[in-house]
C-alpha cells in the first residue's frame, strides 16, 4: 500500500522526462538557431510543440501534489533541504514560460533573438536544477527534518551534477529525435536532417555521460551504485542502455518514428532504475516509504482519485496525442468545412431574445437572490442559490443575444463587413 | 519511533523572515489569481461567442471566439508557470505545514491536478483545432474546458475552506494529524460552497471586467465597429450580471464568517469589544448603529464578539483585513454602478452607452475587479492569521527553517514584475493585429446586407 503512490509518481516523473523534457530540450536547441535557417529551426520547434505545451508541463505538477500528500514528511524535508535548486528551477519555469508566452507578439528578428535566447536559457537552466534535486535525493543526502541538511552541498556534489547534465543532455536528445520525426511526416528534409544531426550529437553526449556514471556513483553514492549494478536495478540499467544504443541507431538509419519511442523507452528505464535502487527507501539511508507513508485513509483516497482521474485523463490524453501525431494540427491538414449554417441577418434576427425572456430570467435570478438573502442555510438556501445561479446564467445567454432594436445606430451596424 | 522523530525535527524552527515568506507567497497568488479568473471564467465566454457563430453564421462572432481562444491559451500557459510555482512554494516556504497535514488536504490538490491536466489538453486541441476539426465537433471540445475550470476552482478552494474551518483529522501528543478523513476535510466543510461559489462569480466578474477594460480604451480611441460592440456587449453581460449576485454570496460569506471565525469578521470592522447591536464605521468615520450586527447576522441586536475575547497573540493584523475589506467592499459598490449603467442601456436601449464617461468608467472597472479580487483575497487569509491552519497550526509553526527568504522574495519580486511587463506588451500587440485581416480568412463569409 506504501509503495504505490510511489510508483505512481515515477511514473508521472518518466512522462514528464519523456515528454515535458523533449520541451525543455526543444528549448535547448534554439541556442544553434541562427541565421536564415535559424528562422526554420525555430519555427518548426514552436509548431512542433505548441499543442502539447501546457499538458506536457502539468506532469510535474502531478509529482508535487502527489508527493506530497502521500509522503509528506519526506516531500517537507525534501524541498526544506533542496530549496536552492528548487526555487532556481522555479525562476527557470516562470522565465520559460514568459519567454514562450511573448514569443507571440515579437516582430523584428531583433526581439525574437533576445526571447529565443530567454527561452533557451532557462530551458538549460530547469532540467539541470531538476536533475540536481533527483542527484540530491538519490545520493542520500537528505535527512528528515526542516532544512535539515546542507543547503549547498546537498545539490553541490558529483552525483548531482552528474544527474542534472544528463537531465539537459537527454531533454535534447528527445527533442531532436522528435523534431526530427515532425519533420519527415510534414515532409520537411531540411529540418529532418538538422535534427538528425542534433539527435545523433545529443545522442553521443548523453550516452558518455552514461558512461561516466558509474566512476562518479561508485565513490559518490556506493548505495545507489549498488542498487543499479545488482538484481533488477541493473535490469533496468542495462535495459536503457539497450534502448539508448538502439535509438541511436534507428536515428541514424532515418527511421525515426521507432526511434521516438525507443528513446522513450531509455529514460523510463532509468527512472525505474532509481526507484528500484533506492527501494525500500523514500530518502536512502534516512526514512523508508513505509516509514514516510500517510495514513491509508489519505492513500486509498488518492488512489480513488487518482483511478476516477486517470479515466478521464486517459482518453484525453489519447485524442491530443492522436491528433498531434497524426499531424491533425499540421499546417497542411486539410481544412474541414466552415459550419453548416445561413449566414444571414434573418438567421441572426431569428436568433436574437426577445425582452420578455430577458425580464423572466432577471426576475428567476432576482428570486433566487431574495431566498438565499433571507433564508439563514439548510434546502431553502440551497434551492435559492439554485434559481440564483441558473437565473444568471440563462440573464447572461437572454441579455448578451437580446435583438438588437432600434438604438444601435446603422452606419456601425456596416461598420465592418460591407 | 518515527513519528518521535518527526516532531522532534518539524518542530517550529527559528526564521527571522517570516513576514518575508508570507509576503512572497502572498505575491505568488497576487500574480496568480487573476490568471486563474480567466481560466475560469474565459472558456465560457469564448464557447459561447464561437455557439453564437454556429447559430447566427456571422463571422464577426468567428473571428472575436478565435482571438480570444489564442488570448485564453496565451493566458493560460502563464498560469500553468505560475501554478507551479505556488506549488512549489507550498513546499519550500511551509514544510511544516506539508509534513504535519499534507496527508489531510493533499487529495484536493491530486484531484484538482487531474482537472487541471485536462484542461490543458482540452484548451490545446480547442485552440489548435480552429479549421482542423470539424465545427461541432470543435465547439464540443470547448465544454471540457468550462467544467474543468468549475472542477479545478472546487478542489482548490476546498483545501482553502479546509485551512479556514478545519475537520477530518484529530492531533496526537506529538502534534501529528491522525485519524485522518480526506473527504471528510475537503467536501464535507461548511466553508466550501460559500468560497467557491463566491470565487466563482468573482472569476466571471474579473475576467468580463477586465476585457471590457480593454475594448473599452479602443472604443475611446475609436474602434467602434461591430468587432468591438459585440465583444463589449458578452464581456460586459457577464460582468454586470455577476456583480449583484456576488452581493448576495458575500453577505452569505460574512455571515458563515460571523458564526464560524468570529475574530475573522471582529477584524472587518476592527471591533474591540463583544457588542450587542454593534455599529459599523464607514471611513471618514461615520458611524452607521448596530449595522454590523445587521450586516454579519441580518438582527440589529445580535451580539458580535470582539478581538479582546481572545489573546493579542491569537488576533490578526486588524489594518490589514480591516481596510483590505473596506477596499473590496467599496470596489464592488463601484462594479455595481457600472454593471447598472451598463444593464439599463442594453435592456432599456439595446445599446451601449455613448457617453465617454461610462466608457472611462469602463476601463477603470477592469484594474478595479482585480482589486477588489486581491482584497477579497487579503481579507480571507490574512484574517486568517496568525493561523495557517485555523486553530491548530500557526505560520511560525509551518515556514521553513531554511535561509534566503529576503533573496528569494526579491528574486521572485523582480520576475513577476518583468513578467507582468511582458505578458502587458504581448498582449498589447496582439490586441494591435488588424481585426479586417481575420475576418477575410473566415470561410464561407458572407457579410450581412
Amino acid at each position: 500500500m506504501a509503495e504505490i503512490p510511489a510508483v505512481l509518481i515515477l511514473v508521472g516523473l518518466a512522462a514528464y522526462t519523456v515528454l515535458g523534457g523533449a520541451d525543455f530540450g526543444a528549448g535547448f536547441w534554439e541556442l544553434t538557431a541562427r541565421g536564415k535557417r535559424g528562422e526554420a529551426l525555430r519555427n518548426h520547434t514552436h509548431r512542433s510543440m505548441a499543442p502539447v505545451w501546457e499538458a506536457n508541463h502539468v506532469w510535474l505538477i502531478f509529482v508535487l501534489v502527489m508527493a506530497w500528500t502521500c509522503y509528506p514528511e519526506a516531500f517537507a524535508s525534501i524541498v526544506s533541504t533542496l530549496t536552492i535548486p528548487l526555487f532556481v528551477a522555479g525562476v527557470g519555469i516562470i522565465l520559460r514560460g514568459a519567454a514562450y508566452a511573448i514569443r507571440a507578439g515579437v516582430r523584428s528578428p531583433r526581439e525574437e533573438g533576445t526571447v529565443s535566447l530567454l527561452f533557451a536559457l532557462s530551458s538549460i537552466l530547469t532540467p539541470f536544477a531538476l536533475g540536481l534535486v533527483v542527484g540530491g535525493i538519490a545520493s542520500g543526502r537528505v535527512p528528515v527534518g526542516n532544512a535539515a541538511g546542507d543547503e549547498i552541498t546537498s545539490w553541490l556534489n558529483g552525483t548531482a551534477l552528474l544527474i542534472g547534465a544528463l537531465a539537459v543532455a537527454t531533454s535534447a536528445y528527445l527533442a531532436a529525435v522528435y523534431l526530427a520525426a515532425d519533420a519527415r511526416r510534414i515532409g520537411d528534409a531540411d529540418m529532418e536532417s538538422a535534427f538528425r544531426a542534433r539527435a545523433l550529437g545529443a545522442g553521443a553526449v548523453a550516452g558518455a555521460l552514461a558512461l561516466a556514471g558509474p566512476f562518479v556513483l561508485s565513490s559518490d553514492a556506493p548505495d545507489l551504485y549498488d542498487g543499479l549494478t545488482s538484481g533488477l536495478g541493473l535490469v533496468a540499467l542495462v535495459g536503457s542502455a539497450v534502448c539508448g544504443v538502439a535509438a541511436l541507431a534507428l536515428v541514424s538509419l532515418r527511421r525515426f518514428e521507432p526511434a521516438r519511442y525507443v528513446a522513450a523507452g531509455a529514460v523510463v528505464a532509468i527512472v525505474a532504475g532509481w526507484g528500484i535502487a533506492q527501494e525500500p527507501y523514500i530518502l536512502p539511508g534516512e526514512l523508508t516509504l513505509e516509514q514516510a507513508a500517510a495514513g491509508d485513509a489519505t492513500i486509498t483516497a488518492v488512489l480513488i482519485g487518482f483511478g476516477a482521474g486517470a479515466l478521464l485523463l486517459v482518453p484525453s490524453l489519447a485524442y491530443l496525442f492522436g491528433m498531434v501525431l497524426t499531424g491533425r494540427f499540421d499546417p497542411a491538414a486539410p481544412l474541414p468545412p466552415g459550419p453548416a449554417v445561413a449566414s444571414s441577418g434573418e438567421a441572426a434576427a431569428r436568433e436574437a431574445t426577445s425582452l420578455r425572456t430577458a425580464l423572466l430570467c432577471g426576475g428567476v435570478t432576482a428570486i433566487g437572490a431574495a431566498i438565499t438573502f433571507v433564508t439563514g442555510g439548510g434546502i431553502a438556501r440551497w434551492v435559492g442559490l439554485a434559481l440564483m445561479l441558473g437565473g444568471a446564467v440563462a440573464c447572461f445567454g437572454a441579455v448578451a443575444t437580446l435583438d438588437e432594436g432600434e438604438g444601435e445606430s446603422p452606419p456601425s451596424r456596416r461598420a465592418v463587413g460591407d | 519511533m518515527v513519528f518521535e522523530l518527526l516532531a522532534q525535527t518539524f518542530g517550529p524552527v527559528q526564521q527571522e523572515y517570516l513576514l518575508e515568506a508570507r509576503q512572497m507567497q502572498a505575491l505568488s497568488f497576487v500574480a496568480h489569481i487573476p490568471l486563474v479568473c480567466f481560466g475560469v471564467a474565459f472558456p465560457a465566454l469564448v464557447v459561447f461567442t464561437e455557439w453564437r457563430h454556429h447559430r447566427t453564421g456571422d463571422p464577426v462572432y468567428r473571428v472575436l471566439a478565435r482571438r480570444w481562444s489564442k488570448i485564453m491559451l496565451a493566458l493560460f500557459a502563464v498560469g500553468v508557470v505560475s501554478g507551479t510555482i505556488l506549488s512549489f512554494e507550498l513546499g519550500l516556504l511551509w514544510p511544516g505545514f506539508m509534513a504535519t497535514f499534507g496527508d489531510v488536504f493533499g487529495l484536493g490538490f491530486t484531484l484538482e491536478g487531474f482537472s487541471f491536466f485536462i484542461e490543458a489538453i482540452f484548451i490545446a486541441i480547442y485552440v489548435y483545432g480552429w479549421d482542423r476539426l470539424p465545427p461541432k465537433v470543435h465547439l464540443a471540445t470547448g465544454i471540457p474546458v468550462i467544467v474543468t475550470g468549475l472542477t479545478g476552482s472546487f478542489f482548490v478552494i476546498a483545501v482553502n475552506a479546509w485551512m479556514n474551518n478545519p475537520s477530518g483529522f484529530t492531533l496526537d501528543a506529538d502534534g501529528q494529524a491522525v485519524d485522518v478523513d480526506p473527504w471528510g476535510a475537503l467536501f464535507g466543510n461548511e466553508y466550501l460552497a460559500h468560497e467557491l461559489t463566491h470565487m466563482y462569480v468573482a472569476a466571471y466578474i474579473v475576467c468580463g471586467f477586465l476585457i471590457a477594460a480593454v475594448y473599452g480604451w479602443r472604443w475611446l480611441k475609436g474602434h467602434r465597429g461591430r468587432y468591438e460592440r459585440k465583444a463589449l456587449t458578452i464581456a460586459l453581460t457577464a460582468a454586470a450580471i455577476a456583480t449583484p449576485v456576488q452581493m448576495i454570496v458575500g453577505d452569505w460569506a460574512a455571515r458563515t464568517v460571523a458564526e464560524e471565525q468570529p475574530i475573522k469578521l471582529a477584524a472587518f470592522e476592527d471591533l474591540q469589544e463583544t457588542t450587542k447591536g454593534a455599529p459599523f464605521t464607514i471611513p471618514p468615520g461615520i458611524e452607521v448603529p448596530k449595522m454590523l450586527s445587521l450586516l454579519a447576522f441580518h438582527d440589529p441586536n445580535a451580539t458580535v464578539t470582539g478581538l479582546d475575547s481572545v489573546p493579542a497573540d491569537d488576533r490578526p493584523p486588524v489594518g490589514v483585513v480591516r481596510s483590505s475589506f473596506l477596499i473590496m467592499v467599496a470596489a464592488g459598490m463601484l462594479l455595481l454602478a457600472v454593471a447598472a449603467w451598463f444593464l439599463y442601456f442594453r435592456v432599456r436601449h439595446r445599446r451601449l452607452p455613448e457617453t465617454p464617461w461610462f466608457w472611462r468608467a469602463v476601463v477603470a472597472s477592469g484594474p478595479l475587479a482585480v482589486i477588489a479580487l486581491i482584497a477579497g483575497w487579503v481579507t480571507t487569509e490574512v484574517g486568517r492569521q496568525p493561523w495557517v491552519v485555523y486553530d491548530f497550526m500557526r505560520t511560525e509553526e509551518a515556514v521553513t527553517g531554511a535561509g534566503g527568504i529576503p533573496i528569494g522574495y526579491a528574486t521572485l519580486a523582480i520576475v513577476y514584475a518583468s513578467v507582468l511587463v511582458a505578458v502587458i506588451w504581448v498582449l498589447r500587440r496582439l490586441a494591435a493585429h488588424p481585426i479586417e485581416e481575420d475576418l477575410e480568412t473566415v470561410p464561407e463569409a458572407r457579410a450581412d446586407g
